[in-house]
């Protein structure tokens, strides 16, 4: 029974409200209607009602900062439950920094507030007319114009004025900085002050919207189906989220792979020059030093029992940033701290304080801060244009750096306000050649903090991500990691394909329930996973049943994206990694080969049932996947994304 | 009931040391109690004060109890174990309970309009009892997943902070006269 449509569906559906909103801007327009039960039975949630709204409405082509963008809000099944990491919502729409599919996660309040406010999706279209909020206060939805308000306004300080306004300390708010308000293409979400909806510029769409925020607050109770055997379950899932199985993510928290990552060489480091850092080595910056010098509290999002995030806290009698708290994972300390060439812990604060806060994605920001601190290096770009050094290890200056790029000013904003790939395009067209070379994207996303030199399946796995370079699209880095193939080396190309292809279709299932990837190793495997989704729904979904539904979603999202162009070459790590090698450590003289790599990206495509050389899904696949709607639309609609 | 209990009674603490703010307590007290989550219908509250400080308060059971006092319907009283009892037939919701209480730990169940107040789980619906445990116990204290909830009493809390005082005041104590 892999056929979604061979999945009974129960008298009655629990766990999802399943109230979809429509709200048009340009009208002013709110309404409300039902999501069916087949239409949840088979999106699932979060990830998957994204792309199959995204397809059926997102007209192909149309620039993703005009008003015929569609943004879509969502959750799954699951919001304030007490399921481990339940509260989690997703937004989807077409990507500024990718012209394809644009996603990003993030969790906090918002996704158990909204559920109690009855909301399941929220699909926002056009463009208002003056800045306005979106207010979901139970079955109650308006638009509140805010230009004399908390248009213009930080995110912290727009959600403690919000919160101030309906005089309620539990207000959800979810919001746009001064960054997504001038349609950054790395333009954040912020809620809860240090939960990000970061990647692909989701933020920048709102800002093109005119929408600077949604407020949630509700008063409804949420039924599962089998309350007694749920209960149970949850118990103890509970008490396993609270085990060794997310010990890492608790106890250093992910810094904790500063140190494992350099071991193998997979640490970027000044603009992945290097993989290794002699500040990790000689202890000065680590997971350790992080968690015992600065770490002073470790809080948790609604109904999550890992509690990951770190908050660190500059003293205070530190001359410029005293009090100074911040929320630290490994990508901060990799984009603002290795990356960058930077070991000073209050410098990577408050680069990441002013992201969050000002509204960029901080890991987008700290990679094109790396792009500026190699051009500065190399003279491409120098104090005559910035007005200031930039040299990597910088401290104030890479914090004078953020600030303007954040806010759209000066050169640093002007040029690299909009990421790493708009960046190259912008030096290429004032007379500096080859500048593209430093930004290190894929699809115009920066990357997350691996360095693909002696990492050959997550080269392929973090290149065909939909999104563009992620590592929570699929969990490829592990197969490097732990030695599953060699990784320097080329072999077995359809086996990795298979290996890679499983990682990113359990994450589209776990991406639409939402829940977290901290909590992949609590269920004792996908039957389990997929028990909980019958428990809290009803629909008795099985282990093989979701998991197609999951590659049914990646598939869908692949489709979105060859609509909007994509093409074979787009699935690509930078150039550096197959022209420059590392001077030291395990993956020193080793660069990617142009010839191995594509033999593996066509295991890839092979195990995915699409054509081998050009990376389509074929018709038989489509079929296979309940996705005939899409046979036959797969026709590029404009060149390279429509990205203006 | 033991005449130890009778005298020394027991309530829900919270440390916030160790509370992330996750406010699993919050939901599953509504679940346990009426069958379906709603984070509203809880008799512990979390409290989150930006950027780092996380607790969660539940009825203190003080002695002279101010919202017993406050009760214009003579709704509210105490069980012999300090628990402040809800007589939902007089509770009329009227929220003078609500105004009194110095912690803010009572509020209104959104359906019933009635006072909820923590009752360490006396009153949680029997489908959802441990069978290994085979009684009613509190269940926050039970899903905390970082065991930030306690149960104590008075004298508990007074001797824990006395020998973390000696320690602070004569530092290793286990050690004491060795040479």
């Amino acid at each position: 029974m892999s056929k979604s449509k061979d999945i009974p569906i129960p008298d009655q559906v629990s766990g999802y409200s399943q109230v979809r909103l429509d709200v048009d801007l340009t009208s002013g327009k709110i309404e409300n209607s039902t999501l069916s039960n087949e239409f949840v039975r088979d999106w699932i949630g979060g990830y998957g009602f994204g792309a199959k709204i995204l397809w059926d409405e997102l007209k192909p082509g149309v620039d993703p900062l005009g008003p015929e963008n569609v943004f879509v809000w969502s959750i799954g099944p699951f919001p304030s439950t007490i399921l481990p990491t339940s509260s989690k919502y997703g937004v989807f729409a077409k990507s500024p920094l990718t012209g394809m599919f644009g996603m990003a996660i993030s969790s906090g309040s918002v996704g158990a507030q909204a559920r109690r406010a009855g909301i399941n999706t929220i699909v926002v279209k056009g463009k208002a007319s003056e800045p306005v909020y979106l207010v979901v206060d139970d079955d109650d939805y308006y638009l509140v114009p805010c230009e004399k308000t908390v248009w213009g306004k930080g995110n912290f300080e727009t959600e403690e004025l919000l919160r101030e306004e309906f005089q309620d300390q539990r207000l959800a708010v979810m919001s746009i900085g001064p960054s997504g308000e001038h349609m950054s293409r790395m333009g954040c979400i912020t809620n809860d002050r240090n939960r990000q909806a970061g990647r692909t510029g989701m933020g920048g769409v709102m800002g093109s919207k005119n929408l600077k925020a949604i407020c949630f607050r509700g008063t409804q109770s949420t039924k599962v189906a089998q309350p007694v055997e749920f209960y149970k379950l949850a118990k103890k899932l509970i008490k396993v989220a609270n085990g060794p199985a997310t010990a890492k993510y608790r106890d250093l928290g992910t810094p904790a792979g500063l140190t494992s990552y350099n071991k193998l060489g997979m640490m970027p480091t000044r603009n992945y020059r290097e993989g290794t850092w002699d500040a990790i080595d000689n202890g000065t910056f680590t997971g350790d030093t992080l968690n015992q010098d600065w770490v002073v509290k470790k809080v948790a999002c609604s109904q999550c029992s890992i509690a990951c995030d770190h908050l660190a806290r500059v003293p205070k009698t530190h001359p410029e940033y005293p009090n100074l708290v911040a929320s630290i994972d490994v990508e901060m300390c990799y984009s603002f701290g290795t990356n960058m060439g930077t070991s000073d812990w209050p410098t990577i604060f408050k680069c990441v304080q002013l992201c969050d806060d000002l509204g960029i994605d901080a890991i987008s920001g700290g990679v094109t801060a790396s792009m500026a601190a190699e051009l500065f290096d190399l003279g491409l770009i120098t104090k005559k244009d910035l007005g200031y050094e930039l040299p990597f290890g910088s401290t104030v200056n890479l914090v004078k750096f953020t600030e303007e790029m954040c806010l759209g000013k000066g050169f640093a904003g002007k040029i690299f306000g909009d990421g790493c790939e708009q960046a190259g395009i912008r030096l290429e067209e004032k007379g500096i050649k080859n500048a593209s070379y430093y930004g290190m994207h894929i699809k115009g996303l920066e990357m997350p903090a691996f360095d693909l030199h002696g990492m050959t399946s997550f080269a392929v796995g973090e290149s065909v991500s939909i999104r563009g370079a992620c590592h929570l699209r699929n969990g490829a880095y592990g197969l490097d990691a732990k030695g599953t193939f060699d990784r320097f080396g080329y072999e077995k190309p359809l086996e990795r394909g298979k290996k890679i292809k499983a990682t990113e279709d359990v994450y589209g299932v776990i991406d639409s329930y939402i829940i977290c990837k901290f909590t992949r190793g609590i269920y004792e495997n996908d039957a389990e996973m997929a028990k909980v989704y019958e428990l809290v729904t009803g629909i008795p979904h099985t282990e093989e049943s979701i998991l197609r539904r999951g590659e049914a979603i990646v598939n869908l999202s692949k489709c979105f994206n060859i609509r909007e162009g994509w093409t074979r070459a787009d699935d690509h790590p930078p150039e550096k990694f197959f022209k420059e090698a590392h001077t030291k450590g395990p993956a020193k003289g080793v660069t990617l080969k142009e010839e191995g790599y594509q033999t593996i990206l066509s295991g890839y495509y092979e195990a995915r049932g699409w054509d081998k050389e050009t990376g389509i899904p074929t018709d038989e696949t489509l079929k296979n996947l309940g996705l005939d709607f899409v046979i036959g639309k797969l026709k590029p609609a404009a060149a390279k994304g429509g990205k203006k | 009931m033991a005449a130890r209990r009778k005298k020394i009674h027991q309530f829900i603490i919270v440390d916030p040391e160790l509370c992330t703010g996750c406010e699993t307590c919050e939901s599953v007290c509504s679940f346990v109690h009426d069958g379906e989550f709603n984070q509203i219908n809880t008799r512990i509250h979390r409290v989150r004060i930006e950027p780092v400080f996380n607790i969660a308060l539940a009825c203190q059971k003080c002695e002279d109890a101010p919202c017993i006092r406050s009760c214009p319907e003579k709704a509210l009283d105490k069980a012999e174990d300090g628990s402040i009892l809800v007589d939902d037939e007089k509770c009329n919701g009227c929220g003078f309970c609500i105004r009194a209480c110095d912690f803010g730990v009572i509020t209104l169940h959104l359906d019933s309009q009635k006072a909820l107040v923590c009752d360490l789980c006396e009153n949680m619906k029997e489908d959802f009892i441990d069978l290994e445990v085979g009684k009613r116990e509190p269940q926050c204290i039970f899903v905390c997943p970082k065991e930030a909830i306690s149960l104590k009493n008075v004298e508990q809390i007074g001797e824990e902070t006395r020998i973390d005082a000696i320690r602070r005041l004569f530092g290793n104590v286990e050690e004491f006269g060795s040479k």
